[in-house]
């Protein structure tokens, strides 16, 4: 006999028997409501009811696998992990989130406990940020996952009463040259994934008027079956609104779009792998986004949180109103009674549990004193949103759901929010690998312009001008530097109008290197992030993490997670940079194999004054070119080695408190008015970097590598286009080059070249080993992905 | 009239997003902007109370059917008579981007003989699709735009487009009729020109969205209403400008400065 029931209710509603119900019966529940909790949840849930003696609702179920999805609790990154040097109890508490417990630094505001990571801008102001993923609605239909991957990041920033500022893409693409027959049943074209892709989110954006500013895009074999969208969001809110102050008898009041059918169990099909079947089973999963929805919210957030008129805030994003609800009442001690016909709906019949965990695009929920209910309702009407009182907020642990005076659910908090935690082994072996032998290439400015070519380096203009970055008018270093649209290392915002206090945008990320280690491969993104960071003149930096990872149930995959994060947790915690937000996302398997292990590190900075920021152009005739940092044969997952087909073994690794010390020196040179131009070392090494600054300015420049400091002395191709980590090229002009090398010293630096003449001349010694015009240069960069001129 | 008691309406609908840096540039300037909902502009009915009308960029209601075609209806119907009565009493109307195009589809542009029942042009596809970039303006306008006789014809103008629909374009049977009325009433106001001066000739990415005979903004035949394409007022300060840190000392203001001031000027001196 089933142990499911349909209820004698008028509405679809069903209760479940789970009195000693056995394994194989708790998984045949599971299949027929379409829960993705394990054994070990389901049976925590039995024992629960058991206790409880009585039945389950469906409402209830479905609650569970919601809450406890690994895309909502992140259980793998709080779970307890047997690793070969001891148990590692929760990688969030004792990696990523105890940088700042143990750092402390009295200007985060609020960290890793609100829907974004908020750090102060000045004594009123902070500054709110998040990055998201949205992978697995991306494979499946690429237009609408990214877009509402980008409005669902906009909501987290709402969420936390800020007014959005600015944007963030990072997209991860296989090859848009892939051959069509290789590709696996139910796996979509990188080509079409990318125009999906961009278009969806340059839709949102553009169309909410939020100015995309910073970002990458990437591509790599392994990312054919599992493409990668991260997109973040950038709030400004002041500190004396951001309210949170949630008291039994507030009401709950739900605005935004229509609930409806679009987007039911996203979150179970975002914590699982990607399959064949995917497209026909998961589509209802995906959501549909309509961004001018949003625009209204935004507008009317933002004066209710002028009034202070609500007493706390989140948005309904994963888990739709089940998890919108209950972690809202569990932040504030509280439980909640929901009045589910309350909840206007866009499809005709809704069964109650597909109300309660629908994830329908644009809507937030707030809580909001009585009092104030009347004001807060206008408010949503001037703007023409709808918004609806659906329940209260009352004392006691638990929260009640009821449908046309039945109820249908009562959930206890303390149960909910303490799920089972997992235990897992880890087991991470080295590939093994060896470093390629092959001969110099005769023309190494041929090699430039293939490098400058190759797609992970080549100018991403197409993708950029498909995103507003002007809207709002506070941009002030651009994601496309000058005229010639250059690529900066990330961008300068100017969020306060009588204030030249900024902050700035900037991104890392080296999958490659995560196949050869991803220890290293963390280390550097992580200092690629802050590189690019002290580029700008940013300094003051936190950091956000966003994992993309495999089936963390497979013992490797979750090995390399581990030590990915415990790379984070060592070099942040030199570099004095905590992490503040954070999201992973777990389970990026497809036909085609896993996703590249995906660590990017998001950095936010602060200026003290955006006019004193450094673009990577170079400026002035006669001027001088330094390096800083030391330049060592790793070319272990280099755009390089790549080149030829290879991928090596010498990733490249890290001296953090070496590093630390010579940007600490960049930006006080900064600041005291010594450089006149700043571009980091990354994909392709001394030689793209050196000639993106010559063509950017438009201006020839000499440099000679014999004076490049380095470890041994590698071949001329391995020192020009090593990849590095802790370089950057700074031009000095004449008058400031002996206070610049004075305050440099101690650290290492050379002076190695003079901007003069039209063309980019690479020698050493005497002998020329490139000779390029500027315009050969740029067009090698510009023409693989089009654009401009 | 005093500069402090210039009063500038601001209307936005939902979508409208370029309205934070145009207030910026107003209240930089001296003037009082007002940002409104048009609902609560159709509610009041007190257009008339203003000296400045400025429909700010953006994607009103989503765009749908064309890009400002719903905004521009419920415009029409709403306070239409209103609109008509502030445009023929002299008073400046801007349209920038979004703007431009509820502009064209109320028909007060070009407005040959007032305010058409059809629009006379259309605002369509970009031949390069959306493109987010800065560009170089001509002012080409003879002296019939008053309210922008403070821009200079000598200098070129830099200032951002960022439109996916912003191709301006005649109907194929009148397009010489009308590109001739254009010229004899001095109706046109600014062209894509290149870094030497001339103009871009349909080239793209000089052009950036295949105009008509690189038609970037124009004015009705009195001159007080005006619509363009590009957003002066994200050129509006120096440091917005795109290769300000190129410069040793950079300047306070930009290209965009030149628009507003002259608008404010016009009123200041005319009422």
């Amino acid at each position: 006999m089933s142990r499911i029931t349909k209820s004698h209710l008028p509405f679809d509603h069903h209760t479940i028997d789970l009195l000693n119900a056995t394994d194989d019966e708790l998984v045949e529940i599971a299949n027929s409501l379409g829960l993705g909790l394990n054994l070990q949840e389901l049976r925590a849930v039995r024992d629960r009811y058991m206790l409880m003696e009585r039945r389950a609702t469906d409402v209830e179920l479905q609650t569970y696998d919601q809450t406890w999805s690994e895309h909502c609790f992140h259980k793998t990154f709080k779970g307890v992990i047997e690793t070969p040097d001891g148990v590692v109890d929760g990688m969030l508490k004792s990696y990523l989130g105890r940088v700042v417990s143990e750092l402390d630094p009295p200007w985060c505001f609020s960290v890793f406990e609100d829907n974004a990571g908020i750090v102060d801008l000045d004594d009123e102001h902070a500054v709110a940020i998040k990055v998201e993923t949205h992978n697995h609605p991306s494979a499946i239909e690429p237009f609408g996952g990214a877009a509402t991957g980008l409005g669902g990041v906009i909501r987290d920033i709402l969420g936390v009463w800020a007014d959005p500022i600015a944007c963030t893409d990072v997209l991860c693409f296989g090859p848009l040259d892939y051959p069509y027959e290789k590709l696996p049943e139910g796996v979509k074209h990188p080509s079409y994934i990318f125009s999906g892709v961009v278009d969806g989110i340059g839709s949102y954006g553009n169309s909410i008027g939020i100015p995309t500013v910073n970002g990458a895009v990437y591509f790599d074999e392994d990312y054919t079956g599992n493409v990668v969208v991260y997109a973040g969001c950038i709030g400004l809110l002041r500190k004396d609104r951001y309210i949170r102050n949630v008291k039994a008898g507030d009401l709950v009041v739900l605005t935004g779009g229509r609930t409806g059918l679009d987007g039911i169990h996203g979150v179970t099909f975002a914590s699982a792998e990607l399959t064949e079947e995917s497209e026909e089973v998961s589509r209802p999963a995906v959501q549909i986004a309509n961004p001018i929805e949003e625009e209204k919210i935004k507008r009317a957030i933002k004066q209710i949180s002028e009034e202070r008129l609500g007493s706390g805030i989140t948005d309904l994003g994963g888990g739709g109103l089940s998890c919108a609800v209950c972690e809202l009442a569990d932040r504030y001690g509280l439980g909640a009674e929901v009045k589910l016909e309350r909840v206007p709906l866009k499809a005709v019949e809704m069964a109650p549990w597909e109300i309660w965990i629908s994830e329908s695009q644009e809507r937030m929920c707030l809580a909001v004193p009585a009092e104030n209910l009347d004001r807060v309702l206008q408010i949503f009407e001037d703007e023409q949103v709808e918004a609806n009182e659906i329940g209260r907020f009352t004392g006691g642990n638990s929260v009640k759901v009821e449908f046309m005076g039945e109820r249908v659910a009562e959930l206890d908090l303390e149960f909910l929010f303490n799920p089972p935690r997992i235990q897992r082994s880890i087991s991470w072996k080295p590939p093994v690998l060896e470093e390629p032998s092959f001969p110099i290439p005769d023309d190494l400015g041929e090699t430039l312009k293939r490098l400058l070519a190759a797609p992970n380096i080549a100018s991403k203009e197409v993708v950029v001008r498909r995103y507003d970055h002007e809207v709002k008018g506070g941009t002030i270093v651009k994601p496309l530097q000058g005229w010639n649209a250059g690529p900066s290392d990330g961008a300068v915002l100017k969020p306060l109008d009588h204030s030249w206090r900024g902050v700035t945008v900037a991104c890392g990320m080296n999958p490659r290197y995560g196949k050869i280690h991803p220890y290293w491969m963390a280390a550097s993104a992580l200092d690629e992030a802050i590189r690019n960071s002290v580029a700008l003149g940013g300094r003051r930096i936190a950091i956000l993490d966003n994992f993309t990872w495999g089936n963390p149930e497979y013992e490797d995959r979750l090995g390399g997670l581990v030590l990915a994060s415990k790379a984070c947790y060592d070099i942040a915690r030199v570099y004095g940079t905590p992490f503040i937000s954070g999201k992973d996302s777990l389970y990026n398997e497809s036909p085609v194999g896993p996703v590249a292990p995906t660590l990017l590190i998001t950095a936010l900075g602060i200026v003290p004054d955006v006019r004193k920021t450094v673009t990577m152009d170079l400026k002035e005739k006669g001027s001088s070119l330094y390096i800083v940092g030391e330049t060592k044969r790793e070319l272990g997952g280099s755009e390089y080695y790549r080149l030829g087909g290879y991928l090596g073994a010498s990733v490249p690794r890290l001296e953090p408190e070496k590093t630390i010390e010579a940007y600490r020196r960049l930006t006080k040179a900064m600041d005291e008015g010594f450089i006149r131009a700043c571009h980091d070392l990354s994909e392709g090494g001394l030689g793209v970097a050196a000639a993106e600054m010559a063509f950017t300015g438009g201006l020839g420049l000499e440099l000679d590598i014999s004076y490049l400091p380095t470890e041994g002395r590698p071949r001329d191709d391995l020192a020009l286009f090593s990849e590095s980590n802790g370089r950057l090229l700074v031009e000095v002009t004449d008058r400031k080059a002996s206070a610049f090398e004075k305050n440099m010293e101690g650290t290492v630096f050379a002076k190695m070249g003079e901007i003069l003449g039209d063309r980019f001349i690479v020698s050493r010694g005497g002998e020329v080993l490139i000779d390029e015009s500027l315009t050969a240069l740029i067009a090698a960069w510009k023409t693989p992905l089009g654009g401009s001129r | 009239m005093r500069r402090s008691d210039i009063r500038v309406l601001l209307m936005r609908a939902p979508g409208t997003n370029c309205d934070a840096e145009t207030v910026r540039a107003f209240q930089d300037l001296g003037v009082q902007p007002r940002l409104l909902h048009s609902q609560r502009v159709f509610r009041e009915r007190n257009l008339l109370d203003y000296d400045i009308l400025f429909l700010p960029g953006g994607f009103s209601y989503g765009d749908y059917v064309r890009s400002g075609a719903i905004w521009a209806k419920e415009c029409e119907y709403r306070i239409g008579s209103e609109m008509e009565e502030f445009v023929e009493s002299g008073r400046p109307v801007i349209g920038v981007c979004n703007g431009f195009q509820v502009l064209v589809e109320t028909g007060f542009l070009p407005g040959f003989e007032g305010r058409a029942k059809v629009p006379q042009a259309a605002l369509g596809n970009s031949t390069h699709g959306y493109q987010c970039r800065w560009i170089r303006l001509k002012k080409v306008n003879k002296g019939a735009c008053a309210i922008l006789s403070g821009v200079p014809e000598d200098e070129i103008l830099r200032y951002p487009v960022a439109h996916g629909e912003g191709r301006f374009i005649l109907p194929p049977d009148r397009r010489d009729e009308y590109l001739r009325r254009l010229y004899e009433n001095d109706q046109l106001l600014f062209r894509y020109a290149r870094e030497d001066g001339s103009f871009a000739e349909g080239n793209w990415p000089e052009n950036p969205n295949g105009a008509f005979h690189d038609i970037a903004g124009i004015c009705n035949p009195e001159g007080n209403v005006v619509g363009l394409m590009p957003h002066p007022e994200r050129a509006y300060f120096g440091y917005l400008m795109p290769q300000w840190s190129r410069e040793e000392q950079p300047s306070e203001y930009g290209d965009g400065r030149y628009f507003f001031e002259s608008v404010v000027r016009y009123v200041e001196r005319k009422f």
